[in-house]
């Protein structure tokens, strides 16, 4: 157990480093995706399994597809970037770095040590009643925190596409 | 039907928002629908509940009603409720029986202004917050229907807003009740943190109980409630506004005069009089000054040149009286002379109007003369109101309120020989100064030409009132003229009955009502003595008035005016202009050190937005340092 | 127990999301330096929930997630108009609102 977490923070790490170093916006973000996959594996090394769920599926799909969209939408920063696509310098890393989460994953289920992939009590329960009990004014919060961010969104790429016409 | 009851101040309310949003689309007639109608509709639910109200509750308890939560915080619980008994429903129905006729005459009267929709708004706006006032359950609903009635009175009486003296005198007004307002609103915060309540029932039993007879605090209150009074009710010192609230229309003139405003502040007092039973002293107060204000007012009443000043002076006059009975503790003959006042002040006021409205808008009495015979149903109307005024014996509402409260200061034990005297030197300069006015305007020969009597729906009103100035008085009537009891009994059980001196007997009351027909008779001879045209002393009188310094003098109501210029407004300004300057320096010197410091300040302002960055992450590092140490 | 090998993994990444934020010119490497340091907060409340056996970490994580989504929408449109603006994304030289 221990010696995986260490490993899957190493991962981390190193991925996080690259991200801040490389040149390639689109490098970058393989890099952060890797790390964001193996900060959600420490998650569920904490025990967190619904963060670690929300990790991927959120950060990692939802947001990371984001800004992989802008990237492609800076038009000319993209074309700069075609030429280095494919050189193995730039998935050689995230793949190493990959392969190495796989390799741990795959040994957390063949080493038949199922307690930690055994959830005991469903935490997700606990988790829900905290949310809409005690803490129902921060997810009210949260919503009016959305919204802005939907109305902001919204207004600032509308005016993009009215002046650019 | 008891349920109706917020509608009644509701009604008027509904009629102000439809004037307020939607009045420059109405066309005139339409106007004056909505604003009559939503008083006369109030009256006629008035009347509606007053039925119930005397079915349901054969000994007149009270009634309340809740209609929602105002405020709801920890400790503080205030509600929209409405409380009904004997002393709230008379006010009620003098509020929107006179406010639906003086409406009714305004229609007329105003029918040539151009703001029409916004008289009757914010007429309708008055009615309503007075009608807030009286039925309020806690005094913090009574203080917004305090507050209400105190806006309106500046919106109506700076109507004719493009004449710079009337908003000035509509300042004044505003200015002057505002000091009555806030004493009263530290009244109100003392009373809430002695009994952490609000509701009048309420705190005047916890005051009861907790507070004895002359106790500091009950001393306190006591006062703060009567300055609030005073100042709403133009009673010395806070009455200057009162003459100047003439710069508005006429009715406005009589809706406060008569049934809204002034009155405020005698029913303050009646509506707490457990809390001003506690304090003795000020209760000799409230008498005395009451008495002062009368014959103050009184005698500026008596050279007045302009007809409405003549009014006014008269209004804080028999306020005066009021305020005097309310000191005495004949709390119900104040109402009733509240009752009576209400119907010949409003009938006054309204005759006045339409002497006004004839001689186009002339209001100066040493410019009118001999209008007997053009407008005859104005003259007798006037004649009517003038004499119940002063009180003329036997056949008037005036004599039958004013020999109460004199009998009151004469029997009352917590009065004293002097005020009655000087009670009754009132009621004799009543009788002057009423009747200089009928043989000015009605008598003697025309001096201008006027147009002619007035439509009926300014007629009406004035026939009402004067029925009713005439009537009136006989809901109580004295043992020893018949005995009727039907006002004292009806308020017996919202207010304590008159407490009478030992050892008085019916010829003492029989003397005393004697000499208050004699003073009122007195005064009106006086008056045919001293101005009838062809006396010898009124041709000598006409004209020098204005002439002696000391004339001057009591025709700017001793001067008040100028006393609180020197006293309060010039210091004032001379504070400003002069050693303002010290002070000015002192911010200066403050905006200097604000506009360097910003001007070293805005260098971190780089436009960077990694500068910002690093500096929060700084500012952090500090902090955590902090925690470190 | 992991946590406090996990709470100095989430302070490195802080610091390495701090070091990119500041160092940086890029407005889209900024943005994406604060998505690590938002993880690396939200990895710190994980680590403290675990910690002492409560859901509250989670519950934070949650509200990171929310906040990290507004920023991100918001900041990508901003993102996007100023390099239709500028045709740059030097975030040195967006500073005309200097004082």
């Amino acid at each position: 157990m221990e010696v995986l977490f260490y490993i899957t923070a190493a991962v981390t790490f190193l991925a996080t480093l690259r991200v801040i170093t490389h040149v390639h916006a689109v490098h970058a973000l393989l890099y952060l995706v890797v790390a964001l996959i193996a900060l959600s594996l420490i998650f569920y090394l904490l025990g967190a399994e619904f963060a670690a769920a929300l990790e991927i599926i959120i950060y990692g799909g939802a947001i990371m597809v984001l800004f992989i969209f802008v990237v492609m939408l800076l038009g000319p920063l993209a074309v700069e970037q075609e030429r280095t696509w494919l050189t193995p310098s730039a998935w050689i890393g995230p793949s190493i770095l990959a392969l190495v989460l796989l390799g741990e994953v795959g040994y957390l289920i063949a080493a038949g040590d199922h307690t930690a992939l055994t959830v005991g009590e469903p935490r997700q329960k606990a988790v829900s009643i905290a949310l809409f009990g005690p803490y129902i004014i921060g997810v009210e919060l949260a919503s009016m925190l959305l919204l802005p961010g939907l109305i902001g969104a919204y207004h600032l790429g509308r005016r993009l596409s009215k002046e650019a016409r | 039907m008891l349920s109706l009851l917020w509608l009644i101040p509701a009604l008027p309310l509904a009629g102000f928002l439809l004037l307020a949003l939607c009045g420059g689309r109405l066309t005139r007639p339409q106007i004056a629908w909505v604003g009559c109608g939503s008083v006369g509709t109030a009256a006629v639910t008035t009347a509606l509940v007053a039925t119930d109200f005397f079915r349901v509750f054969p000994e007149r308890e009270s009634y309340q009603q809740t209609l929602w939560n105002w405020i709801d915080t920890s400790g503080m619980t205030v509600g929209i409720s409405w409380y009904l008994d004997a002393l709230s429903l008379l006010m009620v129905a003098v509020i929107t029986g006179i406010g639906f006729l003086i409406h009714l005459y305004s229609a007329e009267y105003m029918a040539d202004d151009d703001g029409y929709a916004r008289f009757f708004a914010y007429m309708n706006l008055f009615v309503s917050a007075m009608l807030t006032l009286v039925l309020a359950d806690n005094l913090l609903l009574l203080y917004l229907g305090w507050e209400g009635v105190g806006l309106c009175s500046y919106l109506l009486i700076g109507f004719w807003y493009r004449e710079p003296e009337y908003g000035a005198a509509a300042q004044k007004a505003f200015i002057v009740t505002r000091i009555g307002d806030t004493a009263f609103a530290v009244g109100l915060f003392i009373l809430f943190t002695q009994f952490k309540s609000l509701s009048i029932q309420q705190v005047q039993s916890l005051a009861t109980e907790s507070w004895p007879v002359g106790s500091d605090l009950a001393i306190i209150v006591a006062v703060l409630f009567l300055i609030g009074a005073v100042g709403k009710s133009a009673q010395l010192p806070l009455q200057v506004w009162l003459p100047d609230a003439m710069a508005g229309p006429t009715p406005v003139s009589a809706l406060i005069h008569a049934a809204t405003m002034v009155t405020a502040g005698v029913y303050l007092i009646a509506r707490m009089h457990h809390l001003f039973a506690l304090a003795p002293l000020v209760q000799e107060v409230i008498a005395v000054l009451g008495l002062a204000t009368l014959l103050l007012a009184a005698t500026s009443a008596l050279v007045q040149h302009d007809i409405k000043r003549v009014l006014a002076y008269s209004t804080m006059s028999q306020i005066g009286y009021m305020f005097l009975a309310l000191g005495v503790g004949a709390w119900s003959a104040a109402l009733f002379h509240f009752l009576t006042h209400s119907c010949f002040k409003a009938l006054l006021f309204l005759a006045a109007g339409s002497v006004i409205h004839s001689l186009h808008h002339e209001q100066d009495i040493f410019k009118m003369g001999g209008l007997r015979r053009h407008l005859p149903w104005t003259f007798w109307t006037f004649l009517i109101g003038a004499a119940a005024m002063s009180g003329v014996p036997l056949v008037t509402s005036g004599f039958y309120s004013k020999d109460w409260i004199l009998w009151s200061v004469w029997s009352s034990p917590i009065s004293h020989r002097w005020i009655w005297f000087g009670a009754l030197f009132g009621a004799m300069l009543t009788g002057l100064y009423s009747f200089r006015l009928i043989f000015r305007v009605f008598l003697g020969e025309v001096r201008t030409q006027p147009t002619g009597e007035s439509g009926l729906a300014m007629r009406v009103p004035l026939v009402v009132l004067a029925f009713l100035a005439l009537t009136v008085g006989f809901l109580e009537m004295p043992h020893t003229l018949g005995n009727v009891t039907v006002f004292s009994q009806y308020l017996s059980h919202a207010l304590p009955t008159t407490e009478v001196l030992p050892g008085i007997d019916e010829s003492s009351e029989v003397r005393e009502q004697l000499a208050v027909t004699v003073a009122a008779l007195l005064g009106i001879g006086l008056a045919a003595l001293l101005f009838l045209p062809g006396s010898m002393v009124a041709s000598r009188w006409t004209d020098q008035s204005t002439d002696h310094s000391s004339m001057t003098l009591v025709q700017a109501g001793w001067g008040f005016d100028r006393l609180y210029d020197r006293l309060f407004v010039r210091p004032w300004f001379s504070l400003t202009r002069h050693s303002g300057d010290m002070l000015d320096r002192g911010y200066e010197w403050l905006a200097v050190c604000v506009e360097s410091c910003h001007g070293w300040m805005s260098h971190t302002q780089t436009g960077h937005v990694r500068w910002y960055a690093a500096t929060i992450a700084v500012g952090t590092l500090m902090l955590l340092g902090l925690f470190a140490l | 127990m992991l946590s406090t090998p996990a709470l100095v993994l989430a302070m490195m990444l802080f610091g390495l999301g701090l070091i990119g934020l500041l160092s940086r010119r890029n407005v889209l490497y900024m943005l994406l330096s604060l998505e690590i340091m938002l993880n690396a907060a939200a990895l710190a409340f994980i680590a403290g929930g675990a910690r002492w056996g409560q859901v509250d970490g989670e519950i934070m994580f949650l509200f990171i997630l929310t906040l990290a989504a507004a920023e991100v929408s918001v900041a990508l449109g901003i993102v996007l108009q100023l390099s239709y603006r500028f045709r740059t994304l030097d975030a040195d030289a967006f500073c005309e609102m200097k004082g």
